[in-house]
């Protein structure tokens, strides 16, 4: 039986490389044996995406993207999930499976992306990496929003209003821009088709893409790790694995498998005891059909969008002030920094437009440009990270310290963005929004004063 | 319509109010010229026979697109004055955008230094008779 197993592979080997993109991707491909809690979540983020398109397939089967009004006068979109919800045998799992898996997507991504931070897992080599890894997010974004509209209850509708008009604020092709993503002169049934196609079919191929792409690229160049050293510099063994590498199977198979035991029990736990997550998974007031002459006393995004929703709300016209001044810091610093003439010219001429930008233009189209800059600047880590070492254990105490002003901001940007505006929560999310900023800005010089530790040759471990 | 009620109705998917404003309704508009950001609707978008504080061909009835000129949320009709009102003292009745808080007093007009740049739009309206109003048009005369 054995025998005829091997034959088959032999024959699938002699026509497609099965077994070598098994052993290259996970069977024989070598990983450093000191990975921690925090290597799970990468593996985690895969089971989210497998949850999401297994359960997304089935509710398309029974969800219609339709805004019109049924003879019971509700729109039939809202009528087709409530359908899910009570008629479709087991439907109410799956579409909670989903539900919860968008909000369990976000958590697992932010922490993935935190150890990132942690390890300099952006460093070089994995720069390209990072930069799939950055798109994957964006296209998760996009991904939340797009599906956020298709309940069509009270939140769908006029959180997309108000995001769609958000484009709008850009000068000269602003209304252009946000009746192309609209498909209409109002958030309609147009828009709801075309968010629809958007959610199931061209932002997941996009994912699956990059998620390739985001393996493919850290399979060429290895696994950093909890100690940031490079075990593919190391003296190799009798069977030319590096000294502190180990094969992914069976040892990262089965340490994979008890962190999505873990984690499926935690989900479990959310699906079947608080799908709603307190409001905060699904919103209350989504479960109020769409009404166009009527916004909720209250709207806030998701959770997941709050910190950077809180960001745009803070970019208010006096914040411009705040925020030129910022730009000439970094300007200056740059300026002063930069050894080539060329380079020098630049620094000049970016912060100068900048600064004439804040003068001449909205602070709404500021707000939009602030959201979009804080999320694209993770893409700039690679290049902003002048430490001598990638992980924060050989770091010094000023990064150390950075770090955490930056996790405590992002946390407090987004306690703010699901509360009501208030005049101290502007004041605090202005704060924050520059920390958060500066995080990133004063990167190149933080990082290379910080007093660093040597990396060791070999990874601890015990 | 009794005096002091706000009536919407849907225009292009759009909620549009008409209020009638009672006396007291009106006169609250000189006391919040000095508060809103363009008291004579000089950058606002309505037709060129809206004119003044009052933003009304009868200043009794007034109508406009109840749509903030911010992002679009539609704001929602605070009438109870003063500290009733949950908003300040001296609240004269008006609309409060729940979004991102923007003020609005009974013509629309925006108060200063709100997220709304603009007070809120005024459509093209006609009175066919003394009872019947019509959204979306001019009368033939003007």
């Amino acid at each position: 039986m054995q025998k005829q197993a091997q034959q088959l592979l032999d024959w699938v080997d002699a026509r497609f490389p099965l077994t070598f993109l098994w052993e290259s991707q996970w069977g024989k491909y070598v990983a450093p044996k000191n990975f921690n809690f925090w290597y799970i979540f990468g593996s985690l983020a895969m089971l989210v995406l497998v949850i999401q398109i297994v359960t997304g397939i089935f509710l398309v089967m029974h969800y219609k993207p339709d805004a019109s009004l049924n003879a019971a006068g509700v729109p039939v979109a809202f009528a087709s999930v409530e359908y899910i919800m009570r008629d479709v045998p087991g439907g109410w799992i799956i579409r909670y499976l989903h539900s919860t898996g968008a909000s369990a997507f976000f958590v697992v991504v932010y922490l993935h992306m935190f150890r990132g931070l942690m390890y300099g897992s952006y460093r070089k080599p994995r720069e390209l990496v990072w930069l799939f890894g950055v798109a994957i997010f964006l296209c998760l974004m996009a991904e939340a929003f797009f599906g956020y509209l298709l309940p069509w209850g009270q939140m769908s509708f006029w959180g997309a209003q108000v995001i769609v008009n958000l484009f709008g604020s850009v000068p000269l092709i602003g209304e252009y821009l946000s009746l192309l993503i609209r498909g209409d002169y109002v958030v309609s049934d147009a828009t709801l088709n075309r968010f629809f196609s958007f959610h199931v079919i061209a932002i997941p191929l996009v994912l699956i893409g990059l998620v390739a792409a985001h393996l493919t690229a850290l399979h060429e160049v290895g696994s950093n790790n909890p100690d940031g050293v490079e075990i593919k510099k190391q003296p190799k063994d009798a069977n030319g694995i590096p000294l502190d590498g180990i094969y992914s199977h069976p040892y990262y198979t089965i340490k994979d498998i008890f962190g999505a035991v873990v984690f499926l029990f935690v989900f479990a736990a959310v699906v079947f005891f608080m799908p709603e997550g307190g409001g905060y998974f699904l919103e209350f007031n989504n479960f109020i059909p769409a009404d166009p002459l009527k916004t909720p006393p209250h709207i806030a995004p998701v959770w997941y969008f709050t910190p950077y929703y809180s960001i745009l709300r803070a970019t208010t016209s006096d914040f411009m002030l705040w925020l030129g001044v910022f730009v000439l810091i970094v300007g200056g610093l740059s300026f002063f920094s930069l050894r080539h003439k060329l380079a020098k010219l630049a620094a000049v001429g970016v912060t100068g437009v900048l600064v004439l930008g804040f003068i001449f233009l909205d602070a709404k189209f500021w707000g939009v440009v602030l959201m979009g800059v804080s999320v694209l600047l993770f893409a700039l880590l690679p290049w902003l990270d002048r430490s001598p070492v990638k992980s924060i254990r050989y770091k010094g105490s000023l990064y150390k310290a950075v770090l955490a002003v930056f996790v405590v901001c992002f946390v407090v940007l987004g306690y703010l963005g699901i509360l009501p505006p208030t005049p101290v929560g502007t004041i605090v999310s202005q704060i924050c929004s520059i920390l958060y900023l500066g995080f990133f800005a004063f990167m190149p010089w933080y990082t290379a004063m910080d007093r660093t530790q040597p990396e060791p040759e070999r990874v601890t471990w015990q | 319509m009794l005096p002091g009620e706000l009536k919407t109705v849907e225009w292009q998917g759009k909620p549009v109010w008409i209020l009638r404003r009672t006396p007291e309704m009106l006169a609250s508009l000189k006391k919040t010229d000095d508060l809103v950001a363009d008291p004579e609707s000089l950058r606002a978008k309505q037709p060129a026979y809206i004119k003044g504080e009052a933003r009304a061909i009868k200043d009794e009835f007034f109508v406009c697109e109840g749509i903030c000129t911010h992002l679009g949320c539609s704001p929602t009709a605070k009438m109870a004055l003063g500290s009733e009102s949950g908003i300040s003292d001296s609240w004269q009745g008006g609309f409060l955008c729940p979004c991102h808080g923007s003020l609005f007093d009974l013509a629309g007009r925006v108060y200063k230094s709100m997220p709304a740049p603009d007070n809120l739009v005024v459509p093209k309206h006609t009175y066919l008779s003394d009872t019947r109003l019509l959204i979306g048009e001019d009368s033939k005369e003007s």
